[in-house]
C-alpha cells in the first residue's frame, strides 16, 4: 500500500459516492411536470432566437492558446524553483545548505536566458494585440 | 470479524512515530469522514454566513425566519432536493447531469493535501493532521482545482442557453489566464522552501517568518488570483447576474444547481486554506517556536488546529468582505490584469527574488530570522515602489483615481450640492 497515495484514491472513492448519491437523490424525489414551456431555455422571456452553439469569439481561442505556452512555462519553473538551491551550488548540498564561497550564477542566469526568450515571446503577442480584448 | 478490525488498534506502539499500515488506514478514513464531514455542513453554514454578513454590511436583517437564521441552510438543503428537475430542451443530457458532478468532484478534494495541525500522538502511533501527505503537495491542489473548469464549460455548453454558453466561456477562459500567476507566484514560494510539500513550507516560515512578509507581492498576485479562480466578485464574471442571469447553472436546478453552489463555496474554504498555508504560515502559532518542535502533544494540535482555523475564517471573511467593497469588473479589464498586469509582475518578481536569495546565502546569513527580516525589508521597498511610484493609484484604487483632478472636483460639489447637473451638463 502507498501511503502517500492511496488516502487520495480512498477519497475520490467517496467524493464520486457521494456526488452520485446526491444527484440520485434529487432524481428520484422529483416531481417532473415537464411542460413545452418549462423545457424552452431561458433567455429572459423571449422565446429563443435560433440555437446557442454558434460561432462564438475567436478570442477564447487564443486564450486557450495563450495559456498552453504560459503554462508550460510555469510548469517548467517549478522544478527550478525547487532544485534552486542546488543549481546556484557548485558543490553538492551539505545538510540542504551551500557553503557562501561555492554559490554561483548558474541556476539564476540559465533561468534569465529562458524568460528572456519567452520574453521576445511574449511582447510579439503584445503588439500582435493578442492580449487586447475588445 | 470485528476482533480481527480491531487489531490494528490493539497494537500499542510509540506515539511519537508513524503507525502500522492498519492503523494508517483506519486514521486516514476517519480522517477523511471528518473533514468532509467539516466541509459540509462548514459550507452550509457558509452559505448563511455570506448572507449575514452582507446583510450586517449593507445594514438589514439578513436570514432571520427559520431557527432565528441558524437553521436556513437546512432549509436551503432540504428544499433543493425536492424541486423538481428542468431539462431544456436540446440540452446535451450526458453532459448536463455529469458536469455538476465534475466540478463537484475536484472541489472536494483538493483540500487532501492541507495539513490543519500538528501531528497527534496517539497510543497507537503519530497521526498526521492532513489527508495524504502527497510528495506533490500543492501541485496537487494546483492540479485537480483546474479540473473545476471542464465542470463549468460542459454545463455552459451541454444548456444549450446562450447566457450559460457565455458564461461558461467566460469561466474557462478567465481561470486559465489567472491560473499561470497563480502558478508563478508559487515558484517564489518554492524558491525559500525548496518543497513543493506543504509540511515542508510551513516550516520553513516558522523559522524565516511567514511567507507574505517575506513574499509580499507574490501573496497579493496569488490572493487576485484565488479571487479569480474561485470566481469570486470582483471577478465573477462568469455567472454576472446583471449580465448573464446565473452564467454556467442558469439551467440548472434542484440538486443539480447545489452540487455548483456547493463546488464554489468548497473551492473558496480550499483557496483559503491554501493562502492561509503558502502565506501565513499554516498551522503555525505567530511568536513561538514551541508549537513546531517534538515531541508532539494533544495540546499542540488542538491549539494549531484553533490557530489554522481561525486563519482560513478570516480569509473567508475576507471574501466575502471584499464582495461587498469592489464592483466588478469589466471582462476585458479582467483578461487586461492577468496577461499585462500580473504575469509580467510575477515574472519579474521572481527574478528579484531569486537575485536577493542568491545575494543573501552569497554573504553567508544563514537561513532564519534575519533572513526573513532582510526579505522583509526588501519587500517593503518594493510594495512602496509598486504601488506608490509605479502605478500611482490606478489599479488598486476607487475608479475616481482614474479621472483627472479637475473632474474629481466638479463631481464633488456636485455631490455636495454646490453646483447643479445643469452646470455638469453645460
Amino acid at each position: 500500500m502507498d501511503r502517500n497515495y492511496f488516502p487520495v484514491l480512498i477519497l475520490l472513492g467517496f467524493v464520486v459516492a457521494n456526488a452520485v448519491m446526491m444527484l440520485a437523490l434529487s432524481h428520484f424525489t422529483l416531481r417532473a411536470h415537464p411542460t413545452p414551456e418549462k423545457q424552452v431555455p431561458y433567455e429572459s422571456g423571449i422565446p429563443p432566437l435560433g440555437d446557442a452553439r454558434e460561432r462564438f469569439s475567436v478570442k477564447f481561442y487564443m486564450v486557450a492558446m495563450l495559456f498552453i505556452v504560459f503554462d508550460i512555462e510555469t510548469v517548467f519553473m517549478i522544478p527550478w524553483g525547487v532544485y534552486f538551491r542546488q543549481l546556484s551550488c557548485s558543490v553538492p548540498l551539505v545538510n540542504g545548505a551551500c557553503p557562501p564561497a561555492q554559490i554561483q550564477f548558474f541556476g539564476l542566469g540559465e533561468m534569465l536566458v529562458f524568460m528572456v526568450i519567452l520574453l521576445v515571446g511574449y511582447v510579439y503577442v503584445w503588439k500582435k494585440g493578442a492580449l487586447q480584448w475588445d | 470479524m470485528i476482533h480481527l478490525a480491531l487489531q490494528p488498534l490493539m497494537q500499542v506502539a510509540d506515539s511519537q512515530l508513524p503507525p502500522t499500515e492498519g492503523v494508517f488506514l483506519i486514521g486516514t478514513v476517519v480522517k477523511m469522514l471528518i473533514v468532509f464531514t467539516v466541509y459540509m455542513v462548514g459550507v452550509a453554514m457558509l452559505t448563511l454566513a455570506e448572507r449575514k454578513i452582507s446583510a450586517w454590511i449593507q445594514d438589514r436583517h439578513g436570514p432571520n425566519r427559520v431557527g432565528y437564521g441558524w437553521l436556513q441552510p437546512a432549509a436551503d438543503g432540504v428544499k433543493n432536493i425536492m424541486k423538481e428537475e428542468t431539462y431544456p430542451d436540446a440540452a446535451n443530457l450526458p453532459l448536463f447531469i455529469l458536469a455538476p458532478a465534475i466540478s463537484f468532484i475536484p472541489a472536494m478534494i483538493t483540500w487532501a493535501v492541507i495539513p490543519f495541525a500538528s501531528p497527534l500522538p496517539t497510543p497507537w502511533g503519530r497521526i498526521d493532521m492532513v489527508v495524504a501527505d502527497l510528495p506533490v503537495g500543492f501541485l496537487f491542489c494546483l492540479a485537480i482545482s483546474s479540473l473545476g473548469v471542464y465542470g463549468i464549460v460542459l454545463a455552459g455548453w451541454s444548456s444549450n442557453n446562450k447566457y450559460a454558453l457565455l458564461g461558461g466561456l467566460r469561466a474557462s477562459a478567465q481561470m486559465i489566464s489567472y491560473e499561470i500567476a497563480m502558478g508563478m507566484a508559487t515558484v517564489c514560494v518554492l524558491l525559500l522552501s525548496g518543497n513543493v510539500s506543504l509540511s515542508t513550507i510551513i516550516q520553513q516560515q516558522s523559522t524565516m517568518g511567514w511567507n507574505v512578509f517575506l513574499l509580499s507581492i507574490a501573496f497579493f498576485i496569488f490572493l487576485i488570483a484565488a479571487f479569480a479562480e474561485t470566481n469570486r466578485l470582483p471577478f465573477d464574471m462568469p455567472e454576472a447576474e446583471s449580465e448573464l442571469i446565473a452564467g454556467y447553472h442558469t439551467e440548472y436546478s434542484a440538486m443539480k444547481f447545489s452540487l455548483f453552489f456547493i463546488a464554489e463555496y468548497a473551492n473558496m474554504v480550499t483557496a483559503s486554506a491554501l493562502i492561509t498555508s503558502l502565506f501565513f504560515g499554516g498551522w503555525d502559532i505567530p511568536f513561538t517556536q514551541w508549537d513546531n518542535l517534538p515531541p508532539f502533544t494533544v495540546l499542540k494540535t488542538v491549539l494549531t488546529l484553533g490557530a489554522f482555523l481561525t486563519k482560513v475564517l478570516f480569509f473567508l471573511f475576507f471574501f466575502m468582505w471584499i464582495r461587498w467593497t469592489l464592483p466588478r469588473f469589466r471582462y476585458d479589464q479582467l483578461m487586461s490584469l492577468g496577461w499585462k498586469i500580473m504575469l509580467p509582475m510575477a515574472l519579474a518578481y521572481i527574478t528579484i527574488i531569486g537575485t536577493v536569495v542568491l545575494a543573501l546565502d552569497r554573504a553567508g546569513i544563514a537561513r532564519g530570522p534575519t533572513y526573513g527580516a532582510i526579505m522583509f525589508g526588501m519587500n517593503v521597498v518594493l510594495v512602496v515602489l509598486l504601488f506608490v511610484v509605479l502605478d500611482r493609484g490606478r489599479i488598486v484604487s476607487p475608479a475616481y483615481s482614474r479621472l483627472d483632478r479637475e473632474e474629481v472636483a466638479r463631481l464633488r460639489d456636485i455631490s455636495s450640492g454646490k453646483s447643479t447637473l445643469a452646470e455638469k451638463n453645460a
